[in-house]
Order: C-alpha cells, then sequence, then structure tokens
C-alpha cells in the first residue's frame, strides 16, 4: 500500500475516533471500547476495500457490510458519515430519541446499513444468506462481517460457521475483533474460546490473521482473503480495546461505559492531537 | 367435503409450483424437510433449497440475509423449533428490520402426537402473535393453505405459517365465492345463537360441532379464522352484535392465542361473553394424535359444550 494511502486512513481513523469519542459523550451512553479497537479496520474496510456507492446504499450489485457486534456503532456510523451516506453533523443525534442513530445499527433508519444487528451471533447468520443470495444469483459481490471475539461464545456463530463452509462462501470474509477483553473481563476468564485458529479450521474456514492497526496489513489481509476459493475466510485480528485512549486501553470496564466530563476532555485531547500530529498542524 | 390431506402437503406442493413463476423464491429447513414437506420444494429447484440441518438459530438468521439481498425465504421447521427454538432471531433479525421472511411451523399443536410434550407446539401463536408487524397465519384445510401460501409470496413482510401434521378433510373448495384474503375470516354456516370461531383443524371439528348444536336447537355460527393476526376485527364485532356469545377454538394454549386476540379486541368495543377453547395451560402428552387430541377436549363435542356454555352465559 502507497504510503500516501496509509496516511490517509490514518487521517479517517483518526477523525472518526474523535466523532465516536463525542457520540459517546454527549449520549452519555454507548461502546467506546469495542468501537475503537475497530476503528481503523472500519476505514480501510470503509475507503479502500469494499465496492460500495454512497448514492446508492440498497445497490444490488455493493459488497455488503454486517457489524454482526452491533453495539460498535461508534465505529460504524462515524464511517458511513465520512464516506458520504449522511451529514457528519447527524453523528451527534446518536442514541438519542429526537434522532435515528439508534444504539444498534437499524437498515431501515441508517443510510449504509446493510443489516439491522445488536443481538450477539445474528448478523453472521445473515451475512452467510447474503453470501448464499449472491451465489444463487451468480453476483461477485462480497460480504464483510464483523463479530467480536466474546461473540463467538454464542453457539449462533458456530452454526453459521458450518453453514458458510457447506455453501464454499469463498464471497464472505468475517473478521474477528481479537481484543481479549469482554463486558465482564478478560475472554480468557469469561469463557475461553481459544484457539480460534484451529477451532475455525476445523469448520473448514480459510483462517488469516493480521494487526487490527496495521493498515497496509489489514489491506493486505483482506486482499488474500479475495483470492481464497471455495472456502469462507475468518480473519483473526489482533487489537487493543480502546485504542488510541491511554487510560482505556486493554481495559475491560470500558466495554460499554461512557467517560464522563473530565475523563472526556482527556480522551478527546489525546484523539484530537492524535489527528492534528497527522495532519500536520 | 372433500379430500382428506394435510397442510404440511399443499404447503409443499405449493411453493414448488409458485417457485416456477418466482425465481426469487428460496426455501430452508432444519433437517426436518419431509416433515414439513419443504423437501417438495427442494426437489423441484435443487439450487434454491438449503438444508441447514438441526440448526434453527442460524437457519432464521439465514433467510434474514437472504432477504435482505433480494430474496423471498421460507424457512421450515416443526412449530417448536421454528417459532420456539428461534424466536428470538424471529424478533431481531426478522420481524424488527421487517425483513420479507415467511417463517413456517410444522407439526403444531397437540397433533404431532406421540412425540409428546416436547415437541407439540401449543404456543406459537402467542409467541408469533406478540411481535410488532408479524402476519400470523394458520389455514385449515389443504385448499385454504394453497391459497395462502400464493397470497403469502404476494405480501412483502415477515409472517408465520402453521402447518398440520394430520391428513384433513377439505372444507374451503366447495364454499361458494370463496376468496382468500390476509387478515379476513371465512363465514362457514350462518347462525344466530352463538358464534364459534376457529383455526387449522379445529375448523372441521367445529362444523361438526355446529351439527351436535344444530339437533339441540343451538343455531351456531361458524367462521374460519385463519389468520390470526391480523383478525379481522369486522367480522368478529358482527359476530358479538349479531349472536351476542363466542366461543374460540384453536389446537393452542388458551394463554395467548386466537382466543385472547378475539377476547381482547372485544372487551374494548363490545365486550359479549368469549370463551377459550383450546389446551388448558398444560402440557401435552404422548399418544396416537387423535386420541391426544380427545384427551383434551379438543374435539366436536368439547367445542359444542363451551358453546352451550356461552350460550348460558349469555343469558344472564
Amino acid at each position: 500500500m502507497e504510503q500516501a494511502k496509509v496516511h490517509q486512513l490514518a487521517v479517517t481513523s483518526a477523525k472518526a475516533r474523535v466523532y465516536a469519542m463525542d457520540m459517546v459523550h454527549k449520549a452519555a451512553s454507548g461502546h467506546i471500547g469495542g468501537s475503537l479497537s475497530a476503528m481503523d479496520l472500519m476505514a480501510v474496510l470503509y475507503f479502500d476495500e469494499m465496492n460500495i456507492d454512497p448514492a446508492r446504499p440498497r445497490w444490488e450489485d455493493r459488497d455488503r457490510f454486517v457489524l454482526s457486534k452491533g453495539h460498535c456503532t461508534p465505529a460504524l456510523y462515524p464511517m458511513l458519515a465520512l464516506r458520504g451516506y449522511f451529514p457528519v453533523e447527524r453523528l451527534m443525534e446518536f442514541r438519542a430519541l429526537d434522532g435515528n442513530l439508534s444504539g444498534h445499527p437499524d437498515m431501515n433508519q441508517v443510510p449504509g446499513v446493510d443489516m439491522s444487528t445488536g443481538s450477539l451471533g445474528q448478523g453472521i447468520s445473515a451475512a452467510v444468506g447474503m453470501a448464499l443470495a449472491g451465489k444463487v444469483d451468480k453476483k461477485d459481490y462480497r460480504i464483510y462481517a464483523l463479530l467480536g471475539d466474546g461473540e463467538v461464545e454464542e453457539g449462533q456463530v458456530w452454526e453459521a460457521a458450518m453453514a458458510a463452509a457447506k455453501y464454499h462462501l469463498d464471497n464472505l470474509c468475517a473478521i474477528v475483533d481479537v481484543n481479549g477483553l469482554q463486558i465482564d473481563g478478560a475472554t480468557a476468564d469469561v469463557m475461553p474460546s481459544e484457539p480460534l485458529d484451529q477451532k475455525f479450521a476445523a469448520f473448514g474456514w480459510n483462517v488469516l490473521k493480521m494487526d487490527g492497526h496495521d493498515y497496509a496489513a489489514i489491506s493486505d489481509t483482506l486482499a488474500q482473503a479475495r483470492t481464497c476459493k471455495d472456502r469462507p475466510t475468518v480473519i483473526l485480528m489482533k487489537t487493543v480495546k480502546g485504542k488510541g485512549v491511554s487510560f482505556m486501553e486493554n481495559v475491560a470496564g470500558w466495554h460499554g461505559k461512557a467517560p464522563n466530563d473530565e475523563q472526556y476532555a482527556v480522551a478527546h485531547a489525546e484523539l484530537a492531537a492524535a489527528l492534528e500530529e497527522l495532519e500536520g498542524r | 367435503m372433500g379430500e382428506k390431506l394435510a397442510t404440511r402437503v399443499a404447503y409443499g406442493r405449493t411453493l414448488a409450483k409458485l417457485g416456477y413463476d418466482h425465481p426469487e423464491i428460496v426455501a430452508l429447513d432444519a433437517d426436518l424437510a419431509c416433515s414439513t414437506m419443504s423437501q417438495t420444494f427442494g426437489d423441484a429447484h435443487p439450487d434454491r433449497f438449503f438444508n441447514m440441518g438441526i440448526a434453527e438459530a442460524n437457519m432464521i438468521g439465514v433467510a434474514a440475509g437472504l432477504a435482505a439481498a433480494g430474496k423471498k425465504p421460507y424457512a421450515s421447521s416443526f412449530a417448536m423449533f421454528a417459532a420456539g427454538r428461534a424466536f428470538e432471531q424471529i424478533r431481531n433479525s426478522v420481524a424488527y428490520p421487517r425483513l420479507n421472511v415467511k417463517i413456517v411451523g410444522s407439526h403444531g399443536g397437540l397433533s404431532v402426537g406421540e412425540d409428546g410434550a416436547t415437541h407439540q407446539c401449543c404456543e406459537d401463536f402467542a409467541l408469533m402473535r406478540c411481535l410488532p408487524g408479524m402476519v400470523v397465519c394458520c389455514p385449515c384445510d389443504a385448499y385454504e393453505m394453497e391459497q395462502a401460501v400464493k397470497a403469502l409470496v404476494d405480501y412483502e413482510g415477515p409472517a408465520y405459517l402453521r402447518l398440520g401434521r394430520l391428513a384433513v378433510e377439505t372444507v374451503t373448495d366447495a364454499l361458494p365465492n370463496y376468496s382468500f384474503t390476509l387478515g379476513k375470516g371465512t363465514l362457514l354456516r350462518a347462525g344466530k345463537d352463538v358464534t364459534i370461531i376457529a383455526n387449522g383443524m379445529m375448523v372441521q371439528k367445529a362444523l361438526k360441532a355446529g351439527e351436535i348444536l344444530a339437533a339441540e336447537g343451538i343455531d351456531a355460527r361458524i367462521i374460519d379464522m385463519h389468520t390470526v393476526k391480523p383478525i379481522d376485527e369486522e367480522m368478529v364485532l358482527q359476530a358479538a352484535k349479531e349472536t351476542g356469545a363466542i366461543v374460540v377454538s384453536e389446537e393452542h394454549n388458551i394463554v395467548g392465542g386466537l382466543g385472547e386476540a378475539v377476547a381482547g379486541y372485544l372487551s374494548g368495543v363490545y365486550p359479549v361473553p368469549v370463551i377459550r377453547h383450546g389446551v388448558e395451560d398444560v402440557f401435552g402428552c404422548s399418544g396416537k394424535a387423535e386420541k391426544v387430541l380427545e384427551y383434551f377436549g379438543l374435539s366436536p363435542e368439547g367445542i359444542a359444550a363451551k358453546a352451550r356454555q356461552a350460550v348460558e352465559a349469555k343469558r344472564k
């Protein structure tokens, strides 16, 4: 990946991180930790990888993205706004009664949202259904689904994994955000799900790994997934929960908590400084 | 009365037939395709039939994804597992996003018989009708099922269709001017003393109850209410006004089903005695289907007894 492109993606996710923090603070609720961990991937998906057209959000031949870990809307909405699906001003309607940016994504309310999700384990099944439709129609669009590493504790994920392998859904790329934490603590303590690579491989998937904060690596791995035929691909994406905010990084407590005013001031300052540095101001 | 055929057989045949003109129809099953009869569609359209294995939660989610990508998916299993096991998937992945998924629950009610209580789903109407925007339909015979499946193909939105296991007499094909409209009941017998509203295989039993009652001098109106939701309010209100008492008979728990839909509506607009006839908030048990139904009072005589009770309540 060209250095200019890497820089552009870094700026995009830095902007989105600022928006995410502002949204969660304004709403005084929301899931900031897992949104910050997935933000760099989201920038690559929406600004590099996916074949989409914000002017035609329901375009039949578009690639589709399913936020199976539906609580991470603070990672999705800013990307959709920055990509042009709706004005960035609307981001401040997040979780508000008088707006329509609901806590979890609603495909009938938010332009660019391909599937309503929120109940963990269900998005990946919908992604399998979309991929299956693509096969039936002999279309070459691709389906991306983002799961949490806590989410994979849901049995439905493995039902979906079996089905995706059975139907050779090489147009499906699942990405697991392996930040190692869930609401109640470390995934290793709450419910050990590792070794995820061996589990997905045993279910018949092509398994790839990447650093979820390295734009070139993300782009290369997604490209590699595209070349795999006859099998679905899962990318185990190593990330830092709360990435970008010093006191939130790798702390389970920041899974679904909004910062208070004091904490917000620090978090916002850190994220804004990172953006300014990138923009050379 | 016409031929004896199970509504599930009519479902499979009709969907297979419609599949030729509707390439967007796809069907999914969870390893019960030969029982729900979705296999008939699968045999005719193997490229559009997906056996998802014994994994109902995923099946419903996959159906949602297919619908989101423009397909018209029919996802079937036993009522217990379609509506019950996958309830939350239906709520969050189908009903909430208003996706065009048809959930098909076969072997509804007690008439799965020998399998016993674990498989006798008497809660599916309740589970499905409490979901905003969900259409709930339970045709009484093969002919009506054929019309219902056709109507549902043209209906855009989530719907639940209950199929029956047993072969039942076809009664609707002989009706003059019969037409099927979702949300509209069918008058089967005129009457002025009491109204019996039924669906599924209780319709045939209601007709027999009508004969029993007629012999006693009770003139019962009989309505086939194939659509549990939305309920045909106009026909229910008219029945309340003109007959003054109502019995609702269904192969379902009296809690949460058609009976409560009728009672709930009437209590707000025109209260008359509404007697609910069904499974009285207990679990089923193993046995030959007809024997089990009789054991729980789901028989023509059982309906007739409730009708007498309703007439009595009206006089007080």
